[in-house]
């Protein structure tokens, strides 16, 4: 519920500002691209600002201090959305990272924010300045057993080798268990926040398959051994050792033993 | 000349034995050696007996494990693997736990049994050192037991590395690291051991292998030996409990019939719990983690338990090497993976005669302190064990910061102030307890004798009274 | 099989033999006689009963089980619980069934007077014929000690000695091409901003791609990013950077590339090593920025030749991997 008042506050100011910095390039044609156009007005235009061209170092007294808003929000900044395309645009709102809360913050996944008309309007919108389109990924042409060694490759370092999320000083890469095969596929070429963004040179569309399939694995991998720990290892391990193991084994010293009296 | 005792049968087997061994003296006084009953003095039989399981699943594995870093490629019907190149060691491991029939529950066991291992030596070195139970004439048998505790951690962390998957294949370099940062020796030291620079020769795995199947269990097996039979050839220490419990005499239950099925019901139910972890909870699902590069890493790769307090260690340790004029005298990984391990186990090999230098006790010791009754060395020993706790905790600020959100630098600063801070607090308030608890006492005891004084006053005066 | 036969064995004795002993009221008895209770008896038996059946439930689904979707699991819980219940059974026993009497007597004598007497006196009284004992004992110590050397000096076999030569020799040469995992040799156009790519020597195989030396970690920063210190000024190709993948601290590979996709907001790039979060700045040649590390990523001088392929321009500016004791005395040599 907060969320939604500080993005509802964000969208008031955005509509302050609109009066400066709107309307450079008009309405777009395309029925659903127009609304897009006055969806982004009302949520994005405040951080993002006009024509989708970013905003960066703004002085903090331009846009004014709208209700509930901290000082380090005054000036919102945000990159530039030409040319990022569709891809990005879907990306980062189905997976609920925009609208972010707070500026500076890491966005991470939360309730998805539009419904899904919204979404494929403001898409379009975005897609209208040009880039990349949503891509399709195909993981039933992928190989598992390629998969793990790209992901091991190129995505273990942050993510964990089963996709179970890490820590880079700074950031915290999520992990992949809520991913779906066009999200993988999406933030492998857009890299969203601190991630690399990988080039077809790095990661062939091929390849990519190969991962998205992994990932998909990963979120159910193969446990034959019985109850899975969260798959991260040996922490959860020493838990269930001075948690589960040793307090059991106390109680059957407990049971043979006597205890001081006092 | 007393009638016979037992069955024909029983008398029999044991005339039959004495006659060929000439043992009788000595059975009959194992059969009667009297263990003092208190369940903590069950700790080290924990140990003890997941020892044996250790050997006897460590066995079977031997019959499957491939100690080779030869690379190969992986042929068998699991599909994350099937094509990948990896070492004929971690490809013996996978087929030993997808494709054995009961191999995975055996590796598990085995795995479960080393965690638990090492969890009971600390948690009966932590009886032995709070109730005094070292003091003399047991300082040998508990400088053993430290020595075995030292072996056991290098004995399970060469069983970690040798999988050569790719956690344990950091776990190896981070070890190596640590060794080569060893002022002095470590670059010949290492280069030693490993048969040139990391990764090492051919000859590595065979080593590390043959270091852990045979040299370290064999040592382990004899120091045990040798530290049971301290144990028993100075009988057991024991709590006062009773009044007929005095420095002098002993008070327990003869080894048959009252304690044999107590430490055989122990031994079959360590086994069984381990055996049920085995099989139902995962550990180590090397099938998983992938084969081991130099090249590649995972994040939130971790130590066993048992080392975390190194990981902690290496992980507090700011950017720091010690160099004069350019010259590098220690690097940094010495001083949280070496010199800190080097500091507690100095602590504890050095602690028996430091007490007795300090509070000049010379004396034997057969009866056991409570906690309360040695403030001091309970302050002591408290700070020591949140001090290596606390390390022990940065080690896991990684999945802390992912888990629960606390910023991982930050916390890495505040563990830096804190390591230092809150042992002594603890230790202060450790031995303010006892203090506590040893006033109480005292008051209930004058209360006590207040009263049978007034009840004795109470009996002459109404004995005088007619 | 013979664990259960013995409990079977065990628990008939235990049913069979409990009629026929009748302990005679005169004789004086070692273990105490203490009442029989066949309620904890049969609590025993049944519970050995269980054990026996847990354990022929192990041998069937190791023997026919092979199919069963969990079955590491059940065999796990068939000879846990087969163990488990044999310990209640001997629990029962040992609380239940056998005579736990409490016995005093003397700790063993504090030490033995006499006997230290007689061991001394043996020890010194056995040298006697020797005239010249303290250079006896010198020569017994020579002759042991060294004998001990010979024996353990094999031992020096088993790896180099002061060769520290080693660590510093890296495959990369002037003119080596850098070339990803599968041989493919990268262009400078190749090397995006914000990706961050694994390269090799070229040539470099199989186990030659395990030196520590071998692997690097290659990213592109914008040339206005760039913030090298004096002494590294061209060790970039127009802001390509090639750095030893292999941290300095503890020698696990850098496989985390922190690249913030909007500058103003989000972290400076920083090369991560995920052991002990080691954090260096590519942008200032490798500098420690947090984290355990001691010393500078080693940096690759690079450049692209003519067709635009990227090469080596020398060695690294330090030695690669984990430090000792000296390590910075050194250089990186080919």
């Amino acid at each position: 519920m907060r969320a939604v008042l500080t993005i509802a506050a964000l969208a008031g100011a955005g509509l302050l500002a609109a009066g400066t910095a709107w309307g450079a390039s008009g309405t777009p044609k395309d029925p659903l691209a127009a609304y897009g156009y006055h969806l982004y007005g009302e949520y994005c235009l405040a951080c993002h600002g006009g024509n989708a061209a970013g905003r960066a170092n703004q002085p903090s007294n331009s846009t004014g201090a709208g209700p509930g808003r901290a000082q380090g929000q005054q000036g919102g900044i945000a990159p530039s959305l030409q040319g990022v395309g569709a891809l990005a645009a879907d990306f980062y709102l189905r997976t609920g990272y925009m609208p972010l809360r707070r500026i500076g913050l890491q966005p991470r996944r939360k309730l998805v924010f539009f419904n899904d008309h919204q979404i494929r309007a403001l898409t379009a919108y975005i897609a209208s300045f040009g880039g990349p389109a949503i891509p399709r990924p195909r993981p039933e042409l992928g190989s598992l057993s390629k998969g793990l060694a790209l992901f091991t490759e190129h995505c273990a370092g942050c993510h964990q080798v089963v996709a179970q999320g890490g820590l880079v000083t700074g950031a915290v890469p999520p992990a992949l268990v809520q991913a779906t095969p066009l999200e993988v596929a999406e933030a492998v070429r857009i890299g969203p926040y601190v991630m690399p963004k990988f080039s077809r040179r790095t990661i062939s569309d091929r390849q990519l398959d190969s991962i998205v399939r992994y990932v998909q694995f990963a979120k159910r991998p193969y446990r034959p051994g019985g109850w899975g720990l969260g798959f991260l290892g040996p922490v959860p391990e020493g838990l269930v050792t001075w948690f589960v193991a040793l307090p059991l084994l106390i109680g059957l010293c407990l049971l043979l033993g006597k205890r001081l009296r006092s | 000349m007393t009638a016979a005792r037992g069955a024909p049968v029983t008398r029999r087997a044991v005339r039959w034995l004495d006659q060929r061994s000439a043992s009788a003296p000595y059975l009959r006084k194992a059969l009667r050696y009297l263990f003092p009953d208190h369940w903590s003095f069950l700790l080290g039989e924990v140990a003890l007996y997941a020892f044996l399981v250790l050997v006897a699943t460590g066995i079977y594995l031997t019959f499957f494990f491939v100690d080779s870093t030869k690379e190969i490629v992986f042929h068998e019907p699991y599909a994350p693997l099937y094509g990948q190149k990896m070492s004929e060691a971690y490809a013996s491991v996978v087929h030993l736990s997808l494709f054995v029939r009961a191999g995975l529950l055996i590796r598990q066991t085995h795995h479960w049994a080393a965690n638990v291992f090492i969890a009971s030596i600390v948690l009966h070195l932590f009886r032995i050192f709070f109730t005094g139970a070292y003091r003399k004439p047991r300082e040998l048998t508990y400088w053993l037991g430290v020595t075995m505790l030292m072996l056991s951690l290098l004995e399970a962390y060469m069983g970690y590395s040798l999988v050569d998957d790719l956690m344990s294949g950091m776990g190896l370099v981070i070890g190596y690291s640590v060794g080569l940062a060893l002022p002095f020796v470590g670059e010949n030291l290492m280069n030693w051991l490993f048969d040139g620079m990391y990764p090492g020769s051919e000859q590595l795995w065979p080593r590390m292998y043959i270091a852990h199947v045979l040299i370290f269990p064999i040592l382990i097996g004899l120091l045990l030996g040798a530290h049971l039979l301290l144990v028993a050839m100075r009988h057991h220490t024991q709590f006062r409990q009773k009044r007929a419990q005095t420095e002098h005499t002993i008070v327990g239950v003869p080894a048959w019939p009252g304690q044999a099925p107590r430490s055989f019901a122990l031994m079959i139910g360590t086994a069984g719990f381990l055996f049920l972890l085995g099989g139902l909870v995962q550990i180590n699902p090397i099938w998983l983690w992938g084969p081991y590069h130099t090249y590649s890493s995972t994040n939130g790769a971790q130590p066993d338990w048992y080392l975390g307090w190194l990981i902690g260690g290496l992980r507090l340790m700011p950017g720091f090497d010690v160099t004069i004029a350019g010259y590098t005298l220690v690097p940094g990984p010495f001083w949280g993976g070496a010199a800190f391990p080097l500091v507690v186990f100095g602590f504890l090999y050095f602690w028996p005669w430091l007490e007795r230098r300090f509070s000049g006790d010379h004396a034997f010791h057969n009866l056991l302190d409570r906690p309360r009754d040695a403030p001091v060395r309970t302050g002591i020993g408290a700070g020591m064990v949140s001090w290596v706790f606390l390390v022990f905790l940065a080690g896991s600020a990684d999945r802390v910061d992912v888990t629960f959100g606390p910023d991982y630098v930050s916390q890495i600063w505040v563990y830096r102030v804190v390591v230092w801070v809150l042992p002594v607090l603890f230790g202060l308030v450790a031995w303010w307890i006892c203090k506590e608890l040893q006033a109480g006492e005292r008051v209930l005891q004058e209360r006590h004798e207040a009263e049978a004084e007034a009840r004795l006053a109470r009996m002459r005066a109404s004995q005088a009274e007619p | 099989m013979s664990r259960v036969r013995n409990a079977i064995v065990s628990g008939l004795v235990l049913l069979l033999g409990r009629g026929r002993r009748r302990p005679k009221e005169n004789e004086t008895r070692i273990v105490p006689a203490l009442p029989s209770n066949p309620g904890a008896e049969l609590a025993a038996l049944g519970l050995l009963g269980l054990s026996s059946l847990c354990a022929v439930g192990f041998i069937l689904v190791y023997a026919f089980g092979r199919s069963l979707p969990d079955v590491t699991q059940l065999l796990g819980l068939s000879i846990g619980l087969a163990l488990l219940f044999l310990a209640a059974a001997l629990v029962v026993v040992a609380h239940k069934l056998v005579p736990t009497e409490e016995i005093a007597e003397d700790y063993p004598p504090q030490e033995h007077p006499g006997e230290q007497q007689v061991i001394a006196g043996v020890l010194d009284e056995s040298g006697t014929r020797f005239t010249r004992a303290r250079l006896f004992k010198l020569g017994l110590l020579g002759a042991g000690g060294t004998l001990g050397l010979a024996i353990l000096a094999p031992a020096v076999s088993f790896g180099p000695l002061f060769r520290v030569g080693d660590f510093l020799r890296t495959p990369w040469r002037r003119g080596k091409r850098l070339v990803d995992g599968s041989g493919r040799p990268y262009k400078g156009s190749d090397i995006e901003e914000n990706d961050f790519y694994l390269a090799f020597p070229e040539g470099v195989t199989g186990e030659g791609k395990e030196q520590m030396a071998a692997s690097l970690v290659v990213i592109r920063l914008k040339p206005e990013q760039l913030d090298l210190p004096p002494h590294l000024t061209g060790y970039d190709a127009h802001g390509i950077l090639a750095y030893s993948r292999i941290c300095t601290h503890a020698g696990c590979a850098i496989s985390l590339y922190r690249a913030p996709l909007f500058q103003p907001d989000e972290p400076r790039p920083a090369l991560v090593c995920p052991c002990h979060y080691s954090t260096f700045d590519p942008a200032a040649g490798g500098t420690v920025t947090f984290g355990p590390a001691g010393r500078n990523l080693p940096l690759l001088p690079v450049y692209e030749d003519s067709s635009g392929f990227l090469r080596a321009r020398g060695n690294f500016n330090g030695p690669v991997g984990p430090s000792w004791w000296g390590v910075r005395l050194w250089k990186a040599q080919p």
